[in-house]
């Protein structure tokens, strides 16, 4: 599992120097936002930007597989469609090939990373799938109807598969994008706990803590001032460690940290603490990012049981609010233990 | 111990199960000595709400004697006497601190289920499925009570039973659907659905003004509880073609002021479009029928307010938003923020404004919570509330 990657960019992103009042132009001058809350929120809202094409992106990559299933799987089924020999051995085996090179351009397209290029892989394997059907309408003996109507679906997807390649192709250098293209799955989340912002930042900042809220963690030890020896939870009773250092903590404001080369499993993150307004406490943003240790294929099977850390981080913050705000973490009889239970009295013991 | 469960659709069992424990510090544990079956329990019992278990302990309407409680716990001892609201509630997040005990930040733990069916999570609810929470209910013979310094309100020596039980839900329920209609003096109201809930919200929205109050329902029994005790106007809707046009007889055209739908995602109806939501409602495609809550929208007046204390589930169908947008109506709707009502209408009852236990029909045990729910969710032998008593 021992990934070799390092990291090689930067793990936080460094707000922007703060802007003479400039926006909200429209608006006399006291009724402009306030410059630097407002510069936040954009860099907020732009941290999940993207470039529209993801969710036609993973609808190829979905059809990509279910295709290429039909192709290896029912190859003279296939044949039949587009007009061809379904009992000629050649055709066969050139159906089944095409079926698994469609497969994994799905796969790539899915896993997210570089995503323009295996949407690019499909054009490609549209022009190969065009060459073909076209030599088969020169043989005679196929059903050229079924053939010509074969080329036309194909000509569809392909002018649907360049649209989003360009599209996908415009994704802007960000951290986020970069971390992804290397196989990193990134997860934000917020909460806003009713607790002044030096308690929670507190609180976080020692890490020995962490576990009191994060489920999947057992314990974590303070080695000096910036490094950390985490120990979390693994399936089948197993346990992970790894070491992060603190790689940035600003009182109040953020605190960054990322587990050291070598890791077991790499991952990195940073916590922001903002004042909430109307005397709500705190807003904390969290962002993690880590490397599967099964690829995100692995994530997405664990995502099904509700295991994929990203996951967790919600139920964590929430758990964080509950311990900050009534000293405990609540309970109910169906969700003391893991998994479904039905909402009446056990005499088990709380899991955590 | 002994209580209902859900053992799946239209089955409920009085089984025995273990008592339950203090999980937290602020709980307690409560002998329940009286418990209602609420109309929202038949939505579960017919198996409209998702996220039931076999097994999960039925009930949010229950009172009885603290009997244990946390380390925590302040306000509470040993023997007091409480009603407990239906929503749990923590105190002390920013929802509960601004009066919307209902929309509490941390009573729900599968807050992240019903974060994916809702947006964001409302409270955890007693006995009300695992989208809120997975909490053992109140039809048992104990019940463990989270937060019992901020739910439970003490009920005075002198008051009985029935009298404070229906503060735990279809009171404030009622109170705050007449509320959210901003009723000012002479306006008219008309509530669709006269179950315990409609007719608390007839009776409240006489209490906070209304001239006259309007009631549709189709059983002669519950229009005749809804004309007798709380002086509504009533309207059989199987025997009227449109019920809009006699809202706008009775109103000199305009339509009433503020209307209240207490029907909720099971509506009946007739004509092409209950057919509609029947069928797509069996074909799970939509959930909820909302033919009461468009008959309403269609009858309230220009720039009038539609309060919506029904339950919905899942999506609404065929919603009449230009009805909304072009005659400026206002929609409110909310699960009861009950712990904002219990002292008000507690004294209210004290000071005999109410006597909430004109709806009881029918008193049994609580080892006959099976015939209870067959008897409600049926109407049978005229039930329109069922108490059940340890």
């Amino acid at each position: 599992m021992g990934s070799s990657f390092t990291l090689d960019y930067p793990v936080t992103e460094r707000s922007a120097p703060e802007q003479a009042p400039t926006a909200g132009t429209a608006l006399a001058p006291e009724l402009r936002p306030r410059t630097p809350l407002a510069h936040d929120d954009q860099r907020i809202a732009d941290a999940r930007r993207g470039t529209g094409g993801e969710t036609l992106a993973d609808f190829l990559g979905f059809f990509s597989i279910g295709l290429g299933l039909a192709e290896t799987l029912a190859p003279g089924a296939v044949a039949r469609m587009i007009g061809v020999d379904p009992q000629s051995d050649r055709v066969r085996n050139t159906l089944r090939l095409m079926g698994m090179r469609e497969i994994t351009s799905g796969l790539g397209i899915l896993s997210k990373q570089q995503p323009a290029t295996w949407v690019w892989s499909r054009v490609a394997g549209d022009a190969l799938d065009l060459g073909l059907l076209a030599t088969a309408l020169t043989n005679k003996e196929n059903k050229r109807g079924r053939t010509m109507f074969g080329i036309a679906s194909v000509l569809g997807v392909t002018a649907l598969d360049v649209m989003n390649a360009r599209q996908l192709a415009r994704q802007e250098e960000t951290p986020s994008h970069e971390a992804r293209d290397h196989g990193m799955i990134e997860q934000r989340r917020a909460i806003t706990i009713a607790r002044p912002v030096a308690e929670v930042y507190g609180f976080w900042r020692n890490f020995e803590q962490l576990p009191q809220f994060m489920r999947h963690l057992e314990r974590v030890t303070m080695l000096d001032e910036r490094r950390s020896h985490w120990v979390a939870k693994a399936p089948a009773g197993a346990s992970i460690e790894w070491d992060a250092e603190t790689t940035e903590d600003i009182p109040n404001e953020r605190i960054s940290w990322a587990s050291l080369p070598g890791s077991q499993v790499h991952n990195a993150g940073t916590v922001e603490f903002r004042e909430a307004p109307r005397g709500m406490g705190t807003e904390v943003r969290v962002r993690i990012e880590y490397k599967p240790p099964f690829g995100k294929l692995g994530a997405k099977v664990a995502k099904l049981f509700r295991e994929e850390p990203g996951a967790q981080i919600h139920d964590d913050l929430r758990h964080l609010k509950q311990v900050l705000e009534l000293g405990e973490i609540v309970l109910s009889d169906a969700t003391k233990q893991r998994g479904m239970h039905p909402a009446q009295p056990n005499t088990e013991p709380v899991e955590r | 111990m002994k209580a209902a469960c859900w053992m799946g659709p239209k089955n409920m069992q009085v089984v025995d199960v273990p008592d339950p424990q203090i999980l937290n510090q602020s709980d307690c544990i409560v002998r329940v000595t009286s418990t209602a079956i609420c109309g929202s329990d038949l939505h579960l019992y017919n198996n409209f709400l998702p996220l039931m278990e076999r097994g999960d302990i039925m009930g949010h309407e229950f009172m009885g004697e603290v009997v244990e409680v946390g380390r925590n716990v302040k306000s509470l001892r040993v023997g007091d006497r409480v009603v407990v609201p239906f929503p749990i509630a923590c105190g002390v997040c920013n929802a509960c601190t601004s009066d919307l005990w209902a929309a509490c930040e941390n009573s729900n733990p599968n807050a992240w289920l019903a974060e994916t069916m809702l947006g964001h999570s409302p409270a955890g609810i007693f006995g009300y499925s695992h989208l809120t929470g997975g909490f053992a209910g109140g039809q048992a013979e104990y019940v463990r009570v989270p937060f019992a310094d901020v739910g439970p309100l003490k009920v005075p020596a002198g008051m009985r039973d029935e009298q404070a039980l229906f503060l735990s839900d279809i009171l404030p329920t009622g109170y705050m659907g007449a509320e959210m209609c901003d009723i000012r003096p002479g306006e008219t109201v008309a509530v669709w659905g006269c179950g315990p809930v409609g007719l608390f919200a007839i009776a409240s929205a006489y209490m906070l003004g209304a001239e006259r109050v309007f009631a549709i329902d189709r059983f002669d029994y519950r229009l005749r509880m809804a004309r007798e005790h709380t002086g509504a106007i009533t309207i059989d809707y199987t025997q009227v073609d449109h019920v809009p046009s006699v809202l706008k007889d009775l109103t000199g055209g305009r339509g009433p002021d503020k209307v209240i739908d207490a029907v909720g995602l099971e509506a009946h109806g007739h004509g092409p479009l209950y057919l509609h939501d029947k069928v797509k409602q069996a074909m799970r495609i939509h959930p909820d029928r909302a033919i009461a809550l468009r008959e309403a929208i269609h009858s309230v007046a220009n720039g009038g307010t539609v309060s919506v204390i029904g339950v919905y589930a899942g999506l609404v169908d065929k919603f009449p938003m230009n009805a909304v947008v072009n005659r400026g109506l206002t929609i409110r709707a909310g699960q009861c923020h009950v712990h904002r009502y219990l002292e008000p209408l507690l004294r209210r009852i004290e000071d005999g404004d109410i006597d909430p236990t004109f709806v009881i029909t029918h008193r049994l045990p609580l080892a006959e919570a099976a015939r209870g729910y067959e008897l409600f969710a049926n109407k049978q032998d005229c039930c329109e509330k069922v108490v059940l008593t340890a």
